[in-house]
């Protein structure tokens, strides 16, 4: 099992505004760890940073071993695949094509059939081959969601970093992708999810990773973290958090 | 490298119909005496048309990739009025004479790197973030006219403080012209725009993973950096080449790469470009055979395919085809 994720004195700022207070944290290998918080946490950024996708101005970040700021991209993009809000996409793509450039890692555009089985799985079990031909602007957002999040799959890297995989996903396919991240937990790979609905990390996750204000406030089980005064204090908002099966209920609708 | 039938088909159809255009502006209205002279003369221009065409495209191709963009080409974003801005520097620092015996291999080579330095300084740092937002499209586009703009101005000033003989060899660069291409720079021309193609070519799986945008291209192992600074290059010496050869031709990439899109939607680079090129040399090829035998050098391509790409582009813009 690969080593976790380790997070010495980072901090990070936007056109002058510190969005990263220092941050130190380790996140555990073999886990699927839930990073919850309100709006302008930077969950985000957090998550961003790990995965390379915006420079480290600060500290430093290590992977599976790896220091994410010195290991070359190649090399990094068989540790840890990344899903973020995903923009538009230039060349028209039909879905069986996009989930295929997750192989690029490994083929470098000459895909074999290792990869060929992977992409193939990867479509399976985001219920994508019935739409497997079908060009990408022809679906709607929550079937681009699981298209995109099958792309990231098919990487089948032992790091799976996802930032809100389940927006636009209806409640069905939330559950199938939080059950596929379970899956992929149980084969020793690692998963780190920024979410909203407290519920899925409650139900799903295995550690939890509160943050506010740039800063992480609590880390633990789901049980240690997500109670009514952590999460109160979290939102600034009165939760009410009961149980369900030996896990916190959050209650916040009402 | 096509797995599709139907593009391979597509591919064959284009290459068929370059071949006629090629062959009837070689062959047609030959004539009796002075055919070697003739043929001559029609394979110098046949061959500037063909790199004209075939740098254009392959460049407005790639220039979409990297800005994530179709409705942009190097052109509108101000690539060669930058290089034509570098050419009026020159005169207006050497003069007419100096200008005129400088060595044209040289010079072009010269003009060509210095424009690339110059692009990736501009553009590197404009498309290099890849933020990919309406914003970053917006300014993108915006910051690309208003340089266009800049540069044209700054030719033309430079040109108004001219003599009028310098005036004169700075307004004979700054207009495309089809029928008279510079062919003293043919060969220096080839040889940088086929080696910067076959590179296009080379890095096509690469930028079919630039085209998925920053965040992706990263999280998949592309040196985004690199690759959006390389490109850039490549489109640099590619737009030098075919605006030394012919001058400023604004609208012809984007009409090529409508075509393109339109043919080849769903197209991986290599096929893409290979289709761009061909679309480009049959549009010149037989553009220019038309105006030249059939209309009598009554009307000019260039003057065409500006008012026909103009058109295309307003219509982009207002359909809000923005990528």
């Amino acid at each position: 099992m690969s080593e976790g994720i380790q997070i010495r004195g980072v901090t990070h700022r936007i056109h002058g505004a510190q969005i990263l207070q220092p941050i130190d944290l380790s996140v555990p290998a073999g886990k699927m760890t839930a990073l919850i918080g309100p709006n302008g946490a930077g969950k985000s950024t957090l998550v961003r940073l790990i995965a390379r996708i915006d420079p480290l101005q600060n500290g430093d970040i290590h992977v599976g071993g790896l220091d994410v700021a010195a290991t070359p991209s190649a090399r990094l993009a068989l540790e840890l695949a990344f899903m973020g809000q995903h923009s538009g996409l230039v060349s028209r793509l039909r879905v069986r094509e996009l989930v295929a450039f997750g192989r690029w890692p490994h083929c470098q555009g000459r895909p074999g059939p290792a990869d060929h089985a992977a992409v193939g799985q990867a479509l399976t079990d985001f219920d994508l081959m019935p739409l497997a031909d079908r060009f990408m602007d022809e679906l709607s957002g929550g079937q681009a969601q699981r298209a995109h999040l099958a792309m990231t799959v098919a990487q089948q890297t032992p790091w799976v970093l996802l930032d809100e995989p389940l927006n636009n996903l209806d409640l069905a396919h939330a559950r199938a992708l939080m059950v596929h991240l379970a899956r992929l937990r149980d084969q020793g790979r690692s998963v780190l999810v920024v979410l909203h609905d407290l519920n899925f990390a409650s139900g799903w996750a295995d550690h939890v990773v509160s943050m506010k204000a740039g800063q992480v406030v609590a880390q633990g089980t789901p049980a240690e973290v997500l109670t009514e005064p952590r999460l109160s204090a979290l939102y600034d908002t009165p939760i009410t958090v009961g149980s369900y099966q030996d896990r916190p209920l959050i209650l916040h609708h009402m | 490298m096509f797995s599709k039938p139907a593009m391979r088909a597509k591919i064959g159809v284009l290459v068929g119909l370059v071949v006629v255009a090629a062959a009837l502006w070689m062959f047609q209205g030959l004539g009796s005496g002075r055919r070697d002279f003739i043929l001559g003369l029609r394979w110098e221009k046949l061959t500037a048309l063909i790199l004209i065409g075939t740098s254009v495209a392959v460049a407005t191709v790639l220039f979409q990739t990297v800005s994530r963009n179709r409705i942009l080409t190097p052109s509108i974003m101000g690539f060669d009025a930058l290089y034509l801005l570098i050419q009026t520097l020159a005169v207006a620092a050497l003069g007419v004479a100096g200008f005129a015996m400088l060595a044209v291999g040289p010079k072009f080579l010269i003009e060509t790197a210095l424009m690339a330095v110059l692009a990736l300084g501009l553009f590197g740092a404009l498309l290099g973030r890849g933020g990919g937002t309406a914003d970053d499209i917006a300014r993108t586009i915006l910051t690309g006219v208003v340089l266009g703009i800049l540069f044209r101005a700054g030719s033309s000033l430079i040109g108004r403080l001219l003599d009028p003989n310098a005036y004169a060899t700075v307004q004979a660069i700054s207009f495309a012209n089809f029928g008279r291409p510079n062919a003293a720079l043919i060969g220096w021309g080839a040889a940088l725009s086929l080696p910067a193609i076959a590179i296009a070519l080379w890095l096509g799986p690469r930028l079919d993973v630039l085209g998925l945008g920053r965040d992706r291209a990263v999280t998949l192992g592309l040196n985004y950096r690199a690759m959006v600074m390389g490109t850039l290059a490549l489109t640099a010496v590619l737009v030098a080449v075919s605006t030394a050869l012919v001058g400023p031709v604004a609208f012809l990439g984007l009409i090529v790469a409508g075509l393109t899109h339109g043919l080849f939607p769903a197209a991986r680079h290599r096929l893409r470009l290979l289709a761009a090129a061909l679309i480009a040399c049959l549009l010149l090829v037989l553009g220019q055979w038309v105006f030249e035998r059939i209309l009598g050098q009554q009307a000019v391509l260039s003057v065409v395919i500006e008012f026909v790409g103009g058109v295309l582009f307003l219509v982009l813009l207002l359909r809000g085809r923005i990528r």
